[in-house]
C-alpha cells in the first residue's frame, strides 16, 4: 500500500505545490526544464502519493517496493520535489538545486547519494532497458512489485528504446509498466516535425506489447484509473505501455503547450505569474 | 631466468566459461546475458546448468548493458558477454550513465580482444577498450594472461562489489600459471626477478614477455617479469619497487599504445620518478585480417619486439 494514499482532492493540491518548486529551482538557477516536468507531475504525483508501494527509507534493492525509473531525466525537477514531498529527503534541499556541492544534480544520479534515484539518467533512451533488468530481478527474487519506467516521446528516437521493446515482450516482462510522455513536443520542435513518431500504439503492438491510453495526463480523474487498468493487465505475458496525452508546461499558461518551455526558466516576472497560477491552499514552498 | 612449463594451451576465453559455469555452482546471485555470442564466449555450461539464471538479449549490446544495471537493483551480479569491441565501444554511453555513473555492480566480460582476433580483421580487432574503460570512474580493468588466471579472474570480480571490465582473447596460448593460484585484484604478480631492465606484461603479452625473458637471458641481461593482470588500479606499489631496482622499463600489451598499460605506468612514473620506457604495443594504427601470429609480428608485439624495447631502454638508462 502507498504510505500516503492521498484522496484525490489532496493529490491536486499536492500537484500544485510540486508545480510552485518546479518552476522556483528553475528559476532559482537559471536552468533547467520546466515545461516537461510541469506536463508529468499529475503522473508522478498520483504514484507517489496513491499508487506505488514505496518506503521513503530508501533502500537501493527495494525489495518488496514498487520502484520507479525515470528515463527521461532532463525533467528532474518534477522527480526531486515529488521524492522530497512524499519523504526522501528534506524538501529545503531543493534549494540546492543544480548547485555545486548538491546532491539533487542537472539530472537525476545516484554519485551523491540522493534517496530515491535508482540509477543515473539524462543521456536518453537507457531508462525502459534499466526498468526491464530491475523487473527481471523482481521475479528472479519472487518479488511480486511492479516496476514503473517513464519516457518522453522526444526519447523515443533512440534506437535502443527499441532493442528493449523487443527484449521485453521477447522475455515476457509482464512486471512492468511503461509509460511515454506523449506531449508532442521535443527540443527542436513537434515530434512530429523532428522526427515522426507515428502511430505509436501500432508499433508498441507489433513489437509484442500490451498498450493502453491516458487520455489526459493532467487529470487524476483519468490518470489514477489508467494506472490502476494499467495494474490489472500486469501477469498476463505481456509488458504493458501507458501512451499517456500531456500538455508540456501544465499549469503555466504561457509556458502550455509549446516546445520553447523545454528547457528554458522563467525570469522574475515570469515567475511571479506562475506562482500566481499555481495556488494551493496553504503554500508550503521550500 | 626462470623456467616456466605449460603441457597444454588453451584460449582465455575458455578460462572464463568454466569461471562463470563455476560461479553459476556457487553463487546464486550470479546472472549472465549474451548477446547472440553464447559459443564464441564459451557460457554453454552456464547455461545448461543455469537456464533460468541465463538472459538471451539478441544482438542488442547497448540493451545488454542497460539490463545488466538494472538487474543489480534487487542484487544479483550480472555477467554480460559479448566481443570487446562490442563491449566497449559500441556502448560506451551506456556503461558511463548506467553502470559507472550508477556505480552498478555489472561485469563486462569481453572476449576476442586485440589484434589475435585475426582474420576478422580490424571492425572486430579492438585495440581501444582498455583505454575507454580506464578513464571511466569506479571502472575496475582486468586482461589476465592465460586459461588459469581468466578462470581465476572470473571467480574474483563476482566477490568484488562494483563495475569491472574483464578482457580476454580467442586464441589457444600455453596455460602456465598455476590452476590453483587465486587473482587478487589490483596485486601484480613477479614472474622473474632482475636487475636490468622491468617488463610490465598484460594479457596475451605475458607469456611472450617471458620467452622475451630468455632471449635477454642468453644475452647477459637479466630482466625482471612482472604480470599486470590488474590495469586499474595499478599496483602502483609493485612498479615503483621494480624500477627503484632496475631504473628502466618495458610495458608489453595487445592494445594501442595511447591509453593503454603503458600509458597507465608512465604516467606513474612521471609524477614519482621518470625513467627510460619503452612501449610495446600497437602504434595507433587500425588492425587487418590476418593469422594472430602474423599479425602480433606485424605489429610489433612479438618476443623479439620485446627483447629490442628492453635493449634501448636499457641503453637509454646508460646515456
Amino acid at each position: 500500500m502507498n504510505p500516503h494514499n492521498k484522496s484525490i482532492e489532496e493529490l491536486k493540491d499536492i500537484a500544485a505545490q510540486v508545480r510552485r518548486d518546479i518552476v522556483r529551482m528553475v528559476h532559482a538557477v537559471n536552468s533547467g526544464h520546466p515545461g516537461g516536468s510541469l506536463g508529468c507531475t499529475d503522473f508522478l504525483v498520483s504514484l507517489y502519493f496513491r499508487v506505488m508501494k514505496h518506503n521513503p527509507e530508501f533502500n537501493m534493492n527495494g525489495e518488496g517496493e514498487d520502484l520507479f525509473f525515470l528515463s527521461n531525466g532532463h525533467i528532474s525537477p518534477v522527480f526531486y520535489s515529488v521524492l522530497a514531498r512524499s519523504g526522501y529527503f528534506d524538501v529545503k534541499e531543493l534549494a540546492t538545486f543544480r548547485k555545486i556541492n548538491s546532491r539533487v544534480q542537472g539530472h537525476p544520479a545516484t554519485e551523491e547519494g540522493l534517496p530515491g534515484i535508482r540509477v543515473a539518467s539524462g543521456s536518453l533512451g537507457q531508462g525502459l532497458s534499466v526498468a526491464i533488468g530491475a523487473a527481471q530481478s523482481k521475479k528472479l527474487n519472487n518479488d511480486p512489485q511492479t516496476v514503473f519506467v517513464l519516457m518522453g516521446d522526444g526519447e523515443l528516437n533512440e534506437g535502443q528504446v527499441w532493442e528493449a521493446a523487443m527484449y521485453a515482450a521477447h522475455h515476457k516482462i509482464d512486471n512492468l509498466i511503461a509509460t511515454v510522455d506523449r506531449n508532442g513536443q521535443q527540443i527542436d520542435g513537434p515530434t512530429e516535425k523532428v522526427m515522426s513518431l507515428g502511430d505509436l500504439r501500432a508499433k508498441f503492438e507489433a513489437f509484442g506489447w500490451d498498450v493502453m491510453e491516458i487520455a489526459d495526463g493532467n487529470s487524476f480523474e483519468s490518470v489514477l484509473p489508467g494506472l490502476e487498468e494499467a495494474k490489472s493487465r500486469l501477469g498476463k505475458g505481456k509488458p504493458v505501455m501507458i501512451l499517456m496525452d500531456t500538455e508540456m508546461g501544465f499549469g503555466v499558461d504561457y509556458m502550455m503547450g509549446s516546445h520553447k518551455w523545454h528547457g528554458v526558466a522563467p525570469n522574475d516576472e515570469q515567475l511571479q505569474i506562475a506562482l500566481q497560477q499555481l495556488a494551493v491552499q496553504e503554500a508550503s514552498d521550500y | 631466468m626462470k623456467e616456466y612449463t605449460y603441457t597444454e594451451k588453451k584460449d582465455t576465453r575458455s578460462g572464463f566459461g568454466a569461471g562463470l559455469a563455476e560461479l553459476g555452482r556457487t553463487n546464486p546471485n550470479v546472472v549472465a546475458l549474451c548477446a547472440d555470442l553464447v559459443g564464441s564466449l564459451k557460457m554453454a555450461d552456464f547455461i545448461k546448468e543455469n537456464p533460468e539464471r541465463f538472459f538471451q538479449v539478441g544482438i542488442a549490446e547497448a540493451n545488454m548493458m542497460g539490463i545488466a544495471a538494472g538487474m543489480t537493483i534487487g542484487g544479483k551480479i550480472p555477467f554480460t558477454g559479448t566481443f570487446a569491441n562490442f563491449s566497449t565501444g559500441r556502448v560506451y554511453d551506456q556503461i558511463r550513465q548506467s553502470i559507472a555513473y550508477s556505480g552498478k555492480n555489472v561485469k563486462i566480460c569481453a572476449s576476442h580482444a586485440g589484434l589475435t582476433l585475426g582474420e576478422d580483421g580490424a571492425t572486430h580487432q579492438i585495440l581501444e577498450d582498455i583505454g575507454m574503460m580506464k578513464m571511466l570512474p569506479h571502472m575496475t580493468v582486468i586482461n589476465p594472461c592465460d586459461y588459469n588466471q581468466t578462470k581465476a579472474a572470473t571467480i574474483a570480480i563476482a566477490d568484488y562489489e562494483g563495475p569491472v571490465y574483464l578482457r580476454f582473447g580467442r586464441p589457444v596460448i600455453p596455460v602456465f600459471t598455476p590452476a590453483d593460484q587465486k587473482l587478487e585484484i589490483g596485486k601484480a604478480v613477479m614472474l622473474n626477478e632482475g636487475t636490468d631492465v622491468s617488463i610490465f606484461a598484460t594479457g596475451h603479452l605475458v607469456w611472450k614477455a617471458i620467452l622475451a625473458g630468455h632471449i635477454l637471458a642468453e644475452k647477459g641481461i637479466n630482466a625482471e617479469i612482472i604480470n599486470i593482470h590488474t590495469i586499474k588500479p595499478l599496483d602502483e606499489e609493485a612498479v615503483l619497487t621494480s624500477v627503484a631496482k632496475t631504473g628502466c622499463v618495458v610495458s608489453a600489451e595487445e592494445h594501442n599504445r595511447l591509453g593503454g598499460l603503458g600509458d597507465s605506468i608512465a604516467q606513474l612514473l612521471v609524477k614519482t620518478k621518470p625513467l627510460p620506457m619503452e612501449y610495446v604495443a600497437v602504434d595507433d594504427t587500425f588492425g587487418e585480417s590476418g593469422t594472430p601470429e602474423q599479425l602480433m609480428e606485424k605489429y610489433g608485439l612479438s618476443e623479439n619486439d620485446i627483447v629490442a624495447a628492453a635493449e634501448r631502454a636499457i641503453a637509454r638508462k646508460q646515456q
